[in-house]
């Protein structure tokens, strides 16, 4: 397994109370797995990824483990998790366009992070370059200050700075989302080429837009409200969800060839809770069609069929 | 580069144009007629006197058109000659100026760049922690708001007055005269010292506060953020917010120089300092139009050539600066 996470709790400090937005999360992936973790704005998907790489305040570490390559990593401790940070598990921000400081050359950039991983720019320019024509920019741009690049190609760079080390888990947050159409679906395919190569053992993909994980990921977790709702390959979850959540969600979205005048896109009515002080049990029960008094009682993960794990009481009670 | 070069100078020389115009109306606004104020000194009769005004008034030119003056003044600013002075009658003010200008530049230069780069230093380091942050800030704050002269007067009285250590009047003891003997130069820092310090004491809170603030702005930004999560030390993540935070301290550089000469007049006055400042405040009191022009012009000259070279400076470690040259925009 190349990544394996038990229990991991992570909570935001805030004056008015512990926000809960990671808060009992257990799943694993796959070694050359492509996991899409999907879910509303603020169910706790980017935190999750960002408490594997860098949990500072106000972050705050509750409980849980997390293994990589069998090995545990530390990610409660800001000192020890530098070295497996780049190598072990790296990643490509959300802010991804300004993620380079705007008056350092490239490859001053560049050589600056590899070389205090104990690697140098010169001996990797051939490997670096190669990386370049990957995700379609000249070797040139090395010269470049990031100002000179357009947000996309910044993008592209950081994602060839992210996986210079071969990282063993990389971590795609909302890489698609600032992104025209074309240029989503280029992306989405070199993340996949990157697994392909091998530069990358395992990818987490974070998106809210569970159209582009149907195109690049091996698996799919959905998040709500800080819990994992269902996990499933990616073919069951779009053609056969269980949880409510899913199926509501996948329903959605738009289909090739229905006429949404005539049936318009429904949508999940409500909002989700808040996480200061979510509701016992089901998080999703306030907006759940199917919901009875079972769901004052929190529903454990239940593992329907190999690989297809779901958090619901109702599992299979309702049909469309 | 051309282009942008050739833009700034035009922009500078315009600067000094209206500058020098209106160094040239203000003195001959004030109240007060400068021959009187020379001829006063001497008891004469009326009769001689008012012989003696007419003559002097020829000898400044001060009897033709107001117009004529100003074109006058032009043509012979180019020529090197700046008139002369009515206080220290019959001395050019060029020669005057000369002389003090030495003591202006050893007092200055150090002063502004020394507060600068430890002011920039020192914010940079209370950023890093919090505690210290807490309790250096509101010195800082103090520091800054202090007015030249009073700091000035605090620090003659306590080094000079209670505690006896340094002089604090003058640029040498009385006894001696300008060489270059270690004795002399000894002496010279002795009285170098506090007008020194009460200068670069007020500015280095500016500097400290301003770098702090950029610090923490920079330390917060996403390419901070994005190295941190790469593994990158803190050491490097700073180096690179330090370089970023220094631009805009660049810029205010530039813009605190004219204040800081003006804070230089008050501290020089307080220590009578045989500066510019110090001659400015006499031509002054004396009415003296010439001397009053030339000091002016001395510092309206200073802050542009200051101002210059800091936009040059710019361009070399900004390159968005540079790029924005070649484009239609900046």
């Amino acid at each position: 397994m190349a990544l394996k996470i038990k229990d991991l709790r992570i909570y935001y400090q805030t004056l008015r109370g512990d926000v809960k937005a990671v808060d009992g999360i257990s799943f694993q992936v796959k070694d050359g797995e492509i996991m899409g973790l999907a879910g509303e704005s603020g169910c706790g998907k980017s935190t999750l990824s960002n408490a594997l790489i860098l949990l500072k305040p106000p972050m705050k570490y509750i409980s849980g483990e997390v293994f990589l390559n069998d090995k545990k990593l530390p990610i409660d401790n800001y000192e020890a998790m530098r070295a497996n940070r780049f190598r072990g598990v790296s990643i490509i921000p959300q802010y991804a366009m300004n993620a380079l400081n705007p008056i350092r050359k490239l490859k001053q950039i560049i050589s600056d992070l590899l070389e205090h991983h104990g690697e140098s720019f010169v001996k990797m320019r051939d490997m670096i370059e190669e990386r370049l024509k990957l995700v379609e920019l000249d070797e040139k741009v090395l010269d470049l200050y990031p100002i000179e690049l357009s947000g996309g190609m910044n993008q592209r760079m950081v994602m060839v700075i992210s996986t210079l080390l071969n990282p063993s888990l990389l971590l795609a947050d909302e890489i698609t989302s600032a992104l025209d159409v074309s240029s989503q679906k280029a992306v989405s395919k070199m993340i996949v080429e990157f697994r392909d190569r091998k530069i990358v053992r395992s990818v987490i993909f974070v998106t809210h837009d569970i159209s582009i994980l149907y195109q690049v990921a091996d698996s799919i977790m959905i998040m709500y409200t800080g819990k994992q709702v269902e996990r499933a390959p990616t073919e069951t979850i779009v053609k056969n969800p269980l949880h409510p959540y899913t199926k509501l969600l996948i329903s959605s979205l738009p289909e090739v060839g229905i006429k949404y005048s005539q049936a318009p896109l429904k949508g999940i009515p409500g909002r989700p809770p808040e996480l200061l002080n979510p509701p016992e049990g089901c998080r999703f029960k306030d907006r759940c069609p199917v919901a009875s008094e079972k769901c004052d009682e929190e529903p454990p993960l239940v593992e329907i069929e190999p690989g297809h794990q779901v958090a619901c009481w109702k599992v299979g009670a309702i049909d469309d | 580069m051309g282009k942008y070069l050739k833009r700034k100078i035009i922009i500078y020389l315009l600067t000094f144009f209206f500058a020098v115009t209106i160094d040239w109306v203000i003195p001959r606004f004030m109240p007060g007629d400068p021959i009187r104020t020379l001829l006063s000194r001497a008891a004469m009769r009326t009769e001689a006197m008012d012989l003696l005004y007419n003559y002097y008034n020829k000898v400044f030119s001060l009897d033709l058109p107001l117009w004529k003056q100003y074109v006058n003044f032009w043509v012979s600013l180019f020529k090197g000659d700046l008139g002369t002075s009515v206080y220290l009658f019959p001395s050019p003010v060029f020669e005057v100026i000369k002389r003090a200008v030495p003591y202006d530049i050893l007092l200055l230069v150090p002063a502004i760049l020394l507060s600068w780069i430890a002011g920039n230093k020192f914010g940079a380091f209370a950023a890093r922690k919090k505690r210290l942050d807490n309790t250096i800030l509101p010195i800082w704050y103090v520091i800054t708001a202090t007015p030249y002269m009073w700091l000035g007067i605090l620090l003659a009285w306590v080094f000079g007055v209670v505690l006896g250590i340094f002089p604090i009047s003058g640029a040498y003891s009385f006894s001696m005269s300008p060489s270059l003997s270690w004795e002399f130069i000894w002496d010279y820092l002795k009285h170098w010292i506090l007008p020194f310090g009460s200068l670069f004491i007020v500015q280095l809170g500016g500097w400290a506060i301003g770098m702090r603030n950029m610090i923490i702005y920079e330390l917060e930004s996403e390419y901070s953020r994005y190295m941190e999560a790469m593994g990158a030390p803190a050491k490097l993540i700073r180096k690179y917010a330090f370089r970023n935070a220094v631009l805009p301290q660049i810029t205010g550089l530039a813009l605190q120089l004219g204040v800081i000469v003006a804070g230089a007049l008050a501290t020089e006055v307080v220590f009578s300092y045989p500066g510019i400042g110090y001659l400015l405040l006499q031509g002054i009191l004396n009415g003296d139009y010439f001397l009053i022009q030339g000091c002016f012009l001395f510092i309206i000259l200073g802050v542009l050539i200051a101002n210059f070279f800091i936009d040059i400076i710019y361009v070399i470690v900004d390159p968005r600066v540079r790029r924005g040259m070649s484009g239609e925009t900046a």
